[in-house]
């Protein structure tokens, strides 16, 4: 991949989103399954870099909008715009980098401390991306797919139906809470991260639990990777991969199989065998395990341009009963993939995502949106109720379709 | 070996599992399990084999299992005596007293600290920690060095020492206003004259110097000639930094160290210095090896050797790139036994001496590399975690042994220097190679051996045999064995 070829042609088909990225065979401990893989040349004009912050933390989103949450560190994505290498400090820790650039410790109009303390501590961010410098983004790891799920809908109805409460008329969905499980409370991930062996190149990984996809994670380069892959236990994972991760037995590693073939002759036809068994590895891992994430039909929402880089957000199309991930990404002008960081949603999480998306698709009709999943208005109100939509129907609506669905 | 039984069998396959094990689990921390693990899967190891084949057990002290497991095994020996015949005891206190006398004091001492407080205090004990202690060249020096192991074996054992003064040395140590043994007045001055520190050795020598305030870097100058060929290992980057007189003193002779240590010692040292000093360092390797090889030098015809450089092979904080210690120990010793050598590193690496742990294991690809040698011999020194991918290499042999090379003529060795806690055996490649673990790479001619009895080919007769020359070759502590035997009959 040279660093600056020619712009895309618009009309081209985006390139899958693992394109570009060679799978080398799992590492399997205990249910944890971790793909390798690996950039058969590294991107050099941007770069990640982490920071930590080691605590809860409150995002401003602007617009009087804000959440807090648990966010162990930030990225700081550094590129150049002549496509000429980013600077070799890219991947040291936050410490030594601040020092140097004592203007980037003021993220948030407010004095950041260096280190992580060991008090808890709240940190305050100014929008999940933002610019610290002309080349520089500072951004929330998983927080921009987090903060696309949960503004999903936010404002709310968008005609006044009279079933709506006055919260849901005046508030929208606000407040918004969701929960999430943190790597390192996901048994046996932390492990599975300490023993994995690293390949050479190595720009990226998918996370299985119990064979489903937990998560995809690229960077641009192996030394960021390096870096970054620890991090990997301080991410979110949603309650499914918890509980898939507590209860799976350990599952069983793809081991190579070569046939006792006339081919196998000679060392030279055993050679080639064992290509052939790295190929179907690739392919099986492509259209079986990684299927999930790579034939998901997705919307991508520009959130920021970088020269050729665009950091966006990746919203699936919310199908309950399938796997939906959310994610972000860096791609670049011909829409590869240079950052991923995606993430499961939960069952539950889905259903509320389906639910708004129904609604929204009808305008914020009760009825008609029944209708169209086929059910009842009342069927439809308490499905609202118990994904945890109850406070947006008026009262005594709510009511009245309880009491009529119990007779 | 048709005349043999399926319990026979079983008992053979039940004792190499525990020599692979005896012989690479330290019950410390490993990459992939953590000390607690490994210490109940050896427990149980033990318990086994103790309660199945108590004699199979007590022989397996004649072979290089690790000073860890000899003591263990001793310790459950002389805690079960009840249970073991007159024969039983009387080859067993052989086997025990020979194995004391190569274990380093202070894992003896440890050990008769851990008969203290299990509370085994039978004859056969008392008259091992007697016949061991008479066999000490120089009892008041371990009476100053090992002053609380000495004091607690006497007390535990009833004896009095031999030597006059080292009873109130031992037991009322400033009662005296001076003693005739010289090593024992140092001991004495040293708390009032620092000059007398240093004719101390080093562990007692350090306590006095901190209650001196002495400055380390003129301590260490000082306290050079007194030091022992490993603490001389260990303290190379200590003296180096504190300055130029200490680090002369503090020279370690690197051509007379043994082959493993020296080893660890040029993978503990930073890229750039390995590159540096690249002559020195190899050519003691080199030494040392040739050392290992003796008359075998040169013997081994074409061999080549596949050698984990994984990340794995990094090992634990507990054990810090012993397995890649391992094999580059054997790279040299290989080099060395061999009329014509190859070695393939893991990672694709062809500079040895800055071997590195990073990246997967390719064992699979390698083994195939180093087939296309077309090796007489042909040694793998791995973890046996094959994870690129997984599998392969077991894959690869299987073809090789049935369908290239059904007539042996390469003979393949697997040299494993992990022990996998949840198997309660080293980790195995391939049903058709066979897999011995390995700590010391100067064990490796004595290794390859046993490994042909891991094939299967070979039953427990041969084994009970092979036990018994090993243990002839035991040396006999200088106290007549019948003495050692203690126990009444």
């Amino acid at each position: 991949m040279s660093p600056h070829p020619p712009a895309a042609d618009p009309a081209a088909p985006r390139p899958g989103l693992l394109d570009g990225l060679d799978v080398r065979p799992s590492q399997v401990w205990g249910a944890v399954r971790l793909v390798p893989l690996v950039r058969p040349e590294p991107v050099t004009d941007l770069r990640l870099h982490p920071r930590v912050y080691g605590g809860p933390g409150l995002v401003d989103l602007g617009g009087g909008h804000a959440y807090a949450s648990y966010i162990p560190h930030g990225l700081v994505a550094e590129w150049t715009p002549d496509g000429t290498p980013a600077a070799a400090y890219g991947t040291q820790l936050a410490e030594d980098r601040t020092r140097r650039h004592p203007d980037t410790g003021r993220t948030g109009g407010r004095a950041r401390p260096d280190q992580p303390v060991a008090a808890m501590q709240l940190h305050f961010h100014r929008r999940t991306a933002r610019r610290e410098a002309k080349h520089r983004v500072r951004f929330l790891p998983l927080h921009l797919a987090l903060e696309g799920y949960l503004a999903l809908h936010f404002g709310g109805p968008v005609i006044a139906w009279e079933e709506w409460s006055q919260q849901a008329l005046r508030q929208g969905l606000s407040p918004r809470a969701e929960a999430a499980y943190l790597g390192t409370d996901v048994p046996g991930l932390a492990d599975a991260l300490s023993v994995f062996e690293i390949h050479p190149g190595q720009c990226g990984v998918l996370v299985y639990l119990a064979d489903t996809l937990a998560a995809a994670f690229v960077v641009p380069h192996p030394e960021d990777y390096r870096t970054l892959h620890p991090t990997l236990v301080q991410d979110l994972y949603g309650d499914l991969v918890h509980h898939y991760a507590t209860l799976m037995p350990p599952v069983p590693d793809f081991t190579a199989r070569i046939a006792d073939g006339p081919s196998v002759r000679s060392l030279a036809g055993l050679r080639a065998a064992v290509r052939e068994q790295a190929a179907q590895w690739a392919e099986f891992h492509g259209t079986t395990l990684a299927a999930g994430l790579l034939d998901q039909p997705r919307t991508w929402q520009r959130v920021r341009r970088m020269d050729r880089f665009t950091l966006s957000r990746l919203l699936p199309p919310f199908r309950p009963r399938e796997a939906n991930h959310i994610g972000e990404a860096i791609t670049d002008e011909h829409g590869r993939t240079v950052y991923l960081k995606t993430f499961r949603l939960p069952e539950a999480q889905v259903r509320r995502g389906h639910l708004l998306d129904r609604l929204a698709a009808h305008d914020w009709h009760l009825a008609a949106t029944a209708a169209g999943l086929g059910t009842t208005a009342a069927q439809f109100a308490l499905r609202l109720e118990s994904a945890g939509f109850g406070h947006l129907l008026r009262q005594d609506v709510l009511d009245h379709y309880r009491s009529s669905h119990r007779s | 070996m048709n005349t043999e039984s399926f319990g026979d069998l079983i008992a053979a396959d039940d004792v190499l599992l525990f020599v692979n094990a005896a012989i690479t689990s330290t019950g410390q921390r490993e990459f992939r399990s953590d000390a607690a693990t490994q210490q109940l899967s050896l427990d149980f190891l033990h318990a086994y084999l103790l309660g199945n084949y108590r004699d199979l057990y007590a022989g397996v002290l004649a072979l290089d299992i690790n000073d860890h497991n000899a003591v263990l095994v001793i310790r459950g020996l002389l805690e079960s005596a009840a249970d073991a015949t007159p024969g039983q005891r009387r080859r067993e206190g052989r086997l025990i007293a020979g194995r004391l006398a190569l274990l380093p004091p202070q894992r003896v001492y440890g050990l008769f600290r851990s008969l203290r407080r299990a509370a085994v205090n039978n004859r056969r004990t008392r008259a091992l920690i007697r016949d061991w202690l008479a066999a000490r060249p120089d009892l008041a020096f371990d009476a100053v060095k090992y002053r609380s192991g000495l004091k607690q074996t006497l007390r535990h054992a009833h004896l009095t020492p031999g030597h006059p003064e080292l009873g109130t040395f031992l037991f009322a140590p400033l009662s005296r206003a001076r003693y005739d043994t010289p090593i024992l007045e140092s001991w004495r001055r040293a708390h009032y004259e620092q000059a007398a520190v240093y004719d101390l050795p080093y562990t007692v020598a350090e306590g006095f110097a901190a209650r001196h305030g002495i400055p380390r870097s003129v301590f260490l100058e000082r306290i050079a000639p007194r030091l022992t060929r490993q603490e001389t290992l260990r303290l190379q980057e200590t003296a180096q930094r504190h300055g130029p007189a200490a680090d002369r003193a503090v020279r370690a002779d690197l051509s007379r160290m043994p082959l493993t240590r020296l080893a660890g010692y040029v993978l503990s040292l930073p890229a750039a210095e390995r590159s540096d000093r690249r002559a020195e360092l190899t050519d003691a390797l080199h030494r040392a090896a040739v050392r290992v090889a003796g008359a075998h030098r040169g013997t081994w015809g074409r061999v080549t050797a596949v050698l984990d450089d994984s990340f794995s092979s990094y090992g634990s904080g507990a054990k810090r790139r012993r397995p890649l210690a391992v094999a580059l120990a054997c790279h040299h010793l290989l080099a060395a036994l061999a009329a014509q050598y190859t070695g393939l590193w893991t990672s694709g690496r062809t500079d040895a001496l800055l071997a590195h742990p990073v990246g997967p294991t390719p064992l699979g690809e390698r083994i195939l590399d180093a087939l296309d040698t077309g090796p007489e011999r042909l040694l793998i020194v791995s973890d046996g975690w094959d994870n690129a991918p997984p599998g392969l290499a077991g894959e690869v042999l299987r073809i090789w042994r049935t369908r290239l090379d059904p007539d042996r003529r390469t003979s393949v060795v697997h040299l494993n220097p992990v022990y996998d806690a949840a198997d309660f055996d080293v980790r195995r490649l391939a049903p058709s190679v066979p897999t011995a673990g390995i700590r010391d790479a100067e064990d490796l001619p004595a290794l390859v051996e046993i490994a042909q009895f891991a094939e299967g080919r070979t039953g427990l007769a041969e084994l009970r045999a092979y036990l018994d020359a090993r243990a002839a070759r035991l040396p006999h502590p200088r106290v007549p064995a019948a003495r050692a035997e203690g126990a009444p009959q």
